[in-house]
């Protein structure tokens, strides 16, 4: 365990990370794994944020080590899809017995990597820890590489027992495995000026595939994506990559900072959502291609691609704007930074009357103080009840939220859209934003909304007499 | 006689079972102003808590007492009581279910003693429920974990009566965790129909039937309250439903010296005559003139549909009580069962038409479904059904690609006729058209052919 722990503590203490940076030095250390408040916590566990950043590496087994409670009521649930292999979406399980907890797992797990590999032969086993086999002490690290060494194919412990923290904690272990056991393990076949990595993005509901055009006319190679559509060769040739951008926020900061360190491979951290961050990453991710000497000529050429682009969005935004203006918008974007959609929206004519900075840096919040002025409130921890009295007095049109808070909304009869990690729609890029209003317009405008308001015929006094007069 | 089989596989691959822990956290939810507490680190809650709001789309109460590392080791004590505190003051709750898994299981945590520490050290807390029920995830599987959170309900709230019984119209009805909340209504308006007056333990309909509620409401929407479990000690009888409730119902008789009847199952139209006479004969009232139409009306659906289901091979996987009815039913109307993969063990497994019952996972029904015509399961069926390009019948826990799952109804003369619709369109929808060369002559596989002309 001592090995988990330092592992864990190094990750908190990430040099890289602005919000962590800008920590005393006595508070930087505990990094952002909060102190969960039992009976009042919500959010996964470190197991479920590993499991979200590796299980989009489509084409090798996942293999979960842990009784039924963790992969049994998980699989096939999350929304990374894949341009080929389908492996991922396939589940392995030890589901530990009472037999294992009595003999220890170790035998159990060796023969369970035995048999998936036999039966599917996938280019790599990744094989996930979690807690109660971490309690009874069972070794994966050991197992994994006994597996390895006899089935002669890449067998990796992400070692994340859930108690172990968060699920941003996770993503950054999953991360760190990566780093020890996959990255630079092999050599690609051949090399370009215009080889990228993208970190962060998990390909949820196709929104790689939302960016990946633009980029494929650019001419620039997605090296690897770490991990959204990727496959395991691609992430093991990846530190040969030119530049790489960072995205959504902070959860695999770590990757792209020792990536830098170790292959000399820069990075910005960049967003895909809203028009101008769009622009900004295609503009930043040619400058460090550029940089690192790819030809010159490709900035312009990115210039008249954003130009093209962005004229093209706009153009298709504009006709909501008469049908969604001074229409106000409560946003609770969790993990997606607040301030790079808001943008979008007021083009559309939305009025912003409410978002949560709960994740956001000090940095967030100042840019989201000065896009939306005094006329926004933002909250940074705003209780389920105080919600439903907010949306109940319509002081708000539309949420936009997680499916955590989907039905304090509807239960208070409001328009309410998903744009969490679980969602069905994707919102990359310029395609993505015009969805996105696109969406939000659906939502305002279904005639299921003046119905459902209407009071029931028992409500109405004018109606209750008639029923009386002629039960009479 | 059915052989009962256990996978000898070590990996498990596309998981059927789901745990102990969160099939007692569900029967917590059929009580009013409760909310269920998972005794383990928050992932065990928050996957719960997921798989459950896509399966009822609805606002799901379940809480985590979020164990640490260091909480694991030294002992979850404090995160307990601080998650009872926190519970009991955020959301006023009437009932914190307190679940264990493996994580609280395999350190040894003795929750009982906790609670009797909680009590005496916090006497605000008197007026709420607390109840422990121990579920580790590593051994049995979701309806075992509800029925055990039913018998630890009846055994801390329900007082024992102090006037004979005989005279009430009250009744219990122990619902199994396969009946939906759909199901529980249509029993409803059967019981009362009888001039029944049943209270329901759990009662999901009131909960997560899908309603909208007047208020914003942490806890449960609705739900039998702590008042009327406590009263159940004065009903004339308990009807339980599925075996895996007889131990509850015992429990309840055992306490109370309320007599039970148990129902394996109450789809199909033998099970649901033999519901209305027991009905009509405990009640006193003759069979309502409903029930006799709607009996009509079944044997009815039974002759157009039976067309479509004679001969037909389905492959089943399921909780044992879900598996024992949907397969004797889907027999019973001339289909052939292919394949049947269970969670679980059960005295119910053996009685099951087919030869064998293996307690296995997906994987191991999407082998034994080859050439079968329907696929009969939750949603998690839905990438074998996909591959093999036969129909899938989503039934059970969970089902989160389709509307309406908390709603569906298999209870009953009427639940029966509109399963026959349903899984009969299925089936008609599927139909393979015959083309020119669909009879073409392959001369020298008579022998296969008289294989597959005969019934199993």
């Amino acid at each position: 365990m001592s090995t988990l722990s330092a592992k864990v503590q190094s990750v908190l203490d990430e040099p890289a990370c602005a919000t962590n940076q800008a920590k005393p030095d006595s508070e930087r250390k505990k990094g952002c794994n909060k102190l969960l408040a039992p009976g009042a916590a919500a959010g996964g566990c470190a197991f479920d944020g590993a499991k979200i950043a590796l299980q989009p590496i489509t084409d090798v087994a996942h293999l979960v080590h842990g009784p039924i409670n963790c992969e049994g009521h998980s699989w096939d649930g999350r929304g990374s899809k894949s341009s080929g292999p389908l492996l991922y979406r396939i589940s392995f399980t030890t589901a530990m017995t009472e037999q294992d907890i009595i003999f220890g797992g170790e035998k159990h797990l060796y023969k369970a990597i035995k048999e998936v590999v036999e039966k599917y032969n996938p280019p790599a086993v990744f094989v996930y820890q979690t807690c109660v086999p971490a309690m009874i002490g069972d070794d994966i690290e050991a197992v994994c590489k006994a597996a390895a060494a006899n089935l002669d194919k890449p067998v990796i412990p992400v070692n994340v027992p859930g108690f172990s923290g968060s699920k941003n904690l996770g993503n950054k272990l999953a991360g760190e495995t990566l780093l020890d056991y996959v990255i630079g393990t092999e050599e690609p076949a051949e090399t370009t000026p215009y080889d990228i990595n993208i970190i962060g993005e998990y390909n949820l509901s196709g929104e790689l595939w939302q960016v990946k055009p633009l980029l494929d006319e650019l001419g620039i190679r997605i090296l690897a994506s770490i991990s959204g559509d990727s496959k395991y060769h691609e992430v093991a040739r990846s530190h040969r990559a030119r530049a790489a951008m960072m995205v959504c926020s902070k959860a695999m900061i770590n990757v792209a900072r020792k990536m830098e360190e170790r292959y000399g491979i820069p990075f910005f951290e960049g967003s895909f959502y809203g028009i101008g961050d769009t622009s900004d990453a295609l503009r930043r991710i040619s400058q460090l291609l550029v940089d690192r000497g790819a030809p010159a000529e490709l900035l312009s050429r990115t210039e008249v691609v954003i130009a093209r682009e962005e004229a093209r969005a706009w153009l298709r935004i504009g006709p909501f704007k008469t049908r969604l203006a001074g229409k106000r918008v409560l946003l609770f974007t969790g993990g997606v930074k607040s301030w790079s959609v808001v943008a979008a929206l007021q083009e559309a004519g939305l009025v912003i009357i409410g978002t949560s900075t709960k994740k956001s840096t000090p940095d967030d919040k100042e840019r989201i103080k000065e896009l939306v002025k005094d006329d926004a409130h933002m909250f940074d921890d705003l209780k389920p009840r105080e919600m439903y009295k907010m949306l109940k007095d319509a002081r708000a049109d539309i949420m936009l939220s997680g499916g955590r808070t989907q039905f304090v909304a509807l239960k208070a009869k409001m328009p309410w859209l998903d744009i969490n990690q679980e969602r069905h729609h994707a919102y990359a890029g310029y395609e993505g934003m015009v969805a996105l209003v696109r969406e939000i317009d659906k939502a305002l405008s279904n005639p299921i909304w003046d119905q459902i308001r209407r009071p029931a015929p028992w409500d109405v006094a004018a109606v209750r007499d008639q029923l009386q007069i002629h039960i009479a | 006689m059915a052989r009962v089989t256990v996978g000898q596989k070590q990996c498990v691959v596309n998981p059927l079972s789901m745990s102990q822990t969160i099939g007692a956290a569900l029967a917590f939810m059929g009580v009013e102003k409760s909310m269920p507490l998972l005794h383990g680190s928050q992932g065990c809650t928050s996957f719960g808590l997921v798989l459950f709001v896509r399966h009822f789309r609805e606002a799901i109460p379940l809480q985590t007492t979020a164990m640490s590392e260091v909480a694991t080791v030294l002992g979850g004590f404090d995160n307990v009581e601080q998650a009872i505190v926190n519970i009991a003051s955020r959301t006023k709750p009437s009932l914190i279910g307190i679940c264990t898994t493996g994580v609280s299981e395999i350190k040894g945590d003795d929750l009982s003693g906790f609670l009797k520490l909680i009590r005496s050290s916090h006497p605000e807390l008197g007026h709420i429920a607390l109840i422990d029920v121990s579920t580790p995830d590593f051994e049995g599987a979701f309806q075992n974990g509800w029925a055990a959170a039913v018998t630890r309900m009846i055994e801390e709230l329900v007082e024992v009566p102090l006037l004979d019984t005989g005279l009430s119209r009250r009744i219990n009805v122990l619902p199994g965790c396969h009946i939906s909340p759909g199901d529980i209504d249509e029993l409803r308006d059967i019981f009362e129909a009888f001039s029944l007056d049943p209270f329901f333990l759990p009662d999901l309909s009131g909960s997560l039937d899908g309603h909208i509620p007047e208020e914003f409401t942490p806890t449960t929407l609705g739900g039998i309250s702590i008042e009327q479990i406590r009263r159940m000690g004065s009903a004339c009888w308990t009807l339980a439903i599925g075996e895996q409730m007889r131990g509850a119902a015992i429990t309840l008789e055992h306490r109370t010296g309320v007599p039970y009847v148990l129902f394996d199952r109450l789809t199909g139209l033998a099970s649901n005559d033999e519901l209305m006479a027991f009905l009509s004969r405990e009640s006193g009232v003759p069979v309502p003139k409903k029930f006799r139409r709607q009996r009509s009306q079944l044997v009815d659906a039974m002759l157009d549909g039976h067309f479509h289901f004679g001969g037909k091979k389905v492959a089943v996987a399921a909780e044992p009580d879900l598996l024992a009815s949907m397969a004797h039913w889907l027999h019973e109307m001339g289909c052939e069962i292919q394949a049947a993969v269970t969670t679980t063990g059960s005295p119910l497994l053996e009685s099951i038409p087919v030869e064998e019952v293996l307690l296995g996972d997906l994987e191991d029904l999407e082998l034994r479904s080859a050439g079968a015509d329907l696929m009969v399961t939750h949603s998690h069926g839905r990438q074998a059904a996909e591959r093999l390009g036969i129909p899938l019948f989503r039934v059970g826990i969970p089902v989160f690609d389709r509307l309406g799952a908390g709603q569906q109804v298999t209870v009953g003369y009427k639940g029966t006729r509109d399963l026959i619709f349903d899984i009969g369109n299925l089936f008609m929808a599927n139909m393979h058209e015959p083309t020119p060369r669909t009879w073409i002559p392959q001369h020298g596989n008579e022998h296969n052919l008289i294989a597959l002309d005969l019934p199993q």
